[in-house]
């Protein structure tokens, strides 16, 4: 449908925001993307036209207004305290903030879809969770605070907004933890450290997305007319041991209070970005089911789970993997023995 | 090679036929060179530690190699390896649940089939109830204080069909550290609709056990008495998944942890349904948690069909209460005619 975009992106000052928004500029089918933030980008933002708007101030109104905006991109949703400065602020940033933008855009008459970056945190994380979410499945226990419960107020007020403005297409995308050699997120950090804390006893399902793919769903769901709430991720699922192994990294099993608090500590030390919320998702897991995506959406990863996990793990330097060798080498030469003699 | 002194035992030198593994053929043995001509060697040449000469260790690897493997021992060994190679480094997959198949085949199964075979002696009857492909829904009663008639039910389901059971648990299960690591790895999933209607509607062959923990944690004195079935929500399951329901009466489970006592203000305090009380637990420790070996009977019934019933059959609260008591009847009279039929409990 819609040529000629206009397309305005919030959250450009974060690596994700940057990248996807350069991403977009490039499209051919795309006339004009803005990039908003509070602070400007620290990298490249290739055509990108920047605005330094706070999107909790009606200043954002404005902008849409004059650009004559027609589809918005909403990515400023912050999942750790520590990149916003305080638990005050992220909270203020995404909850207020969306409510703003999302009022800026009931009033701008020019507009025509509405996508909002998600996550499948959204659906919590414990033991009475179902195997595979789908999107009309909600959390077990209703979050109470923090990131889990930011995103279910977001959501709450996008459903409005899409009531309110009927005409306006809004796609809801639900990614799962993007992961890939340049993103920087609690999840990855965890995966950085050179010890990885694990919850004793447990081991969570994980599904990944790659960073590129995530680029690619955006793009999808901006140039492509479908509305919808969908989650997004590697259709397989990948243990939290399975993980550490591939990575050849040592793991330390410690109870789960016991890796709150390493968490807690972590953060404090700027060592790791570890949210509350990642705790449960360390222990129970999640998985989610991505049947709408691929045939409502018309969208498929080109990177599974696994491949996303390896591209990750590809970037990281690993330590010899001295036993793996060992291994490998012992199997060849008797496998190699049997079939001579 | 061969530097040792060689002190024969047993008939002729050779090491006495030992195990169950076939016996290498003759000449296999790798036998130092008898007769080579070298100083027998003093007690004084030994130090305690320059011990046994590389070229002895491998001889001795290889005969052992020889007797667990058999004797293409090269690619079993070789395979074995790959195997632990995939488990350090990860690269095996597991499907959405967390069933890990290879670990499960290899290592779940291979450890519970003596307990199994041996200690409760496990007889099956009407394994071809069980449908060869396609979901399925095995309804079992459940008995036991501990749910060790769902492993043996895994077991025997697997040994007999070829067919992975995949159990939905109770949520305790997955709450609880390492029980739930074991549970998900071993195919299981929550007992909730979704995951049971998805497991079935992928074809998976589902074992339910609707009794819970009123089941298992019922006294010993109310043995092989069906408690009350749930809610119906397998059969609701099964209904709108359209698979049939395989009833499974199991006897023998109500005998191995005589549950006479219980102490619920412990429980409470635990977060646990029961804390059991067995003649031999709590007081002979870790000894307790012995199973007595009772006689096993495991007989699958005739499976009942849900796919003739009409479109939202499952949202007809009176038909599901009717089927729900069709299949409980059905397991509850099995029950008393295989327990009229067994001589004894440990017979």
């Amino acid at each position: 449908m819609s040529t000629g975009n206009v397309v305005l992106v919030t959250g450009v000052s974060r690596d994700l925001g940057r990248t996807f928004a350069r991403s977009l500029a490039a499209d051919p089918s795309v006339e004009r993307v803005i990039g908003v933030d509070v602070v400007p980008p620290r990298g490249d933002i290739g055509d990108v036209s920047f605005v330094r708007a706070d999107i909790r101030t009606p200043v954002i109104a404005k902008v849409i207004a004059k650009e004559d905006v027609d589809t918005v991109v909403h990515m400023s949703i912050i999942s750790t305290p520590g990149s916003a400065g305080g638990r005050g602020t992220m909270k203020e940033l995404n909850v207020i903030g969306t409510m703003q933008l999302l009022a800026a855009c009931q009033k701008a008459p020019s507009l025509r879809s509405l996508v909002v970056k998600s996550t499948t945190t959204v659906y919590g994380a414990s033991s009475r969770d179902p195997a595979m979410f789908t999107e009309d499945m909600g959390p077990r226990r209703a979050p109470r605070s923090g990131y889990g419960k930011d995103v279910a107020e977001i959501e709450s007020y996008v459903r409005g907004f899409g009531r309110r403005r009927s005409d306006v297409r809004v796609t809801l995308l639900r990614a799962a933890n993007v992961i890939g050699p340049h993103v920087r997120s609690p999840i990855s950090s965890y995966f950085r450290l050179p010890v990885i804390p694990t919850v004793i006893g447990h081991d969570a399902r994980m599904q990944f997305l790659h960073e590129e793919d995530l680029y690619a769903v955006l793009r999808h769901a901006v140039l492509t007319d479908v509305a919808g709430t969908f989650n997004v991720a590697g259709p397989d699922i990948l243990m939290l041991s399975q993980a550490i192994r591939r990575l050849r990294r040592p793991w330390l099993p410690l109870p789960g209070l016991a890796v709150g608090n390493l968490g807690t500590t972590l953060r404090s030390a700027g060592l790791a970005d570890f949210s509350p919320e990642q705790l449960g998702f360390l222990t129970y897991g999640r998985g989610v089911d991505t049947t709408r995506m691929r045939e409502v959406l018309g969208f498929t990863p080109a990177r599974t789970t696994h491949e996303a996990f390896a591209d990750f793990a590809a970037s990281l330097p690993t330590p010899a993997a001295r036993l793996e060798r060992a291994l490998l080498a012992a199997e060849r030469q008797l496998a190699g023995g049997a079939t001579h003699g | 090679m061969g530097d040792a002194e060689i002190i024969p035992i047993g008939p002729g030198g050779r090491p006495a036929a030992r195990g169950t593994g076939p016996q290498p053929a003759p000449g296999h043995v790798a036998e130092p060179a008898a007769g080579a001509a070298r100083p027998p060697v003093r007690t004084a040449d030994r130090g305690p530690l320059d011990g046994i000469p590389v070229g002895e260790w491998l001889a001795a690897f290889q005969v052992a190699a020889q007797e667990v493997f058999g004797d293409q021992w090269e690619p079993q060994l070789a395979r074995f390896l790959a195997f632990l190679r995939r488990r350090v480094t990860g690269e095996y997959v597991v499907d959405e649940y967390g069933f890990d198949q290879e670990v499960t085949e290899r290592f779940f199964m291979a450890a519970l089939r003596p307990i199994a075979q041996k200690w409760f002696r496990i007889e099956v009857r009407g394994a071809e109830n069980i449908p060869a492909d396609g979901g399925a829904l095995v309804v079992s009663n459940h008995s036991g204080t501990i749910p060790v008639d769902g492993l043996m039910t895994m077991v025997s389901v697997h040994d007999h069909t070829g067919r992975f059971l995949r159990p939905l648990g109770a949520d305790l299960v997955f709450r609880l550290p390492i029980v739930s690591t074991l549970a998900r790895k071993s195919g299981a999933t929550l007992a909730c609709n979704e995951d049971a209607e998805r497991m079935l509607r992928g074809g998976e062959l589902v074992g339910v056990w609707p009794e819970g923990f009123k089941g298992i944690g019922k006294p010993f004195s109310e043995r092989y008495k069906l408690q009350r079935f749930g809610r119906g929500g397998f059969v609701a399951a099964a209904l709108r998944t359209g698979v049939p329901i395989v009833p499974l009466s199991v006897v023998g489970a109500e005998e191995i942890y005589p549950l006479v006592g219980n102490l619920p203000s412990l429980a409470r305090l635990l977060g646990l349904p029961y804390v059991p009380i067995t003649p031999l637990f709590p007081w002979l420790g870790p000894l307790g948690l012995v199973p007595l070996p009772s006689k096993w009977l495991l007989e699958f019934g005739e499976p009942i069909r849900t796919d003739d019933f009409e479109p939202g059959a499952s949202e007809d609260p009176m038909l599901v209460f009717n089927v729900t008591d069709q299949v409980r009847e059905s397991i509850q009279q099995t029950l008393y005619s295989l327990l009229m039929e067994r001589d004894s409990v440990f017979g």
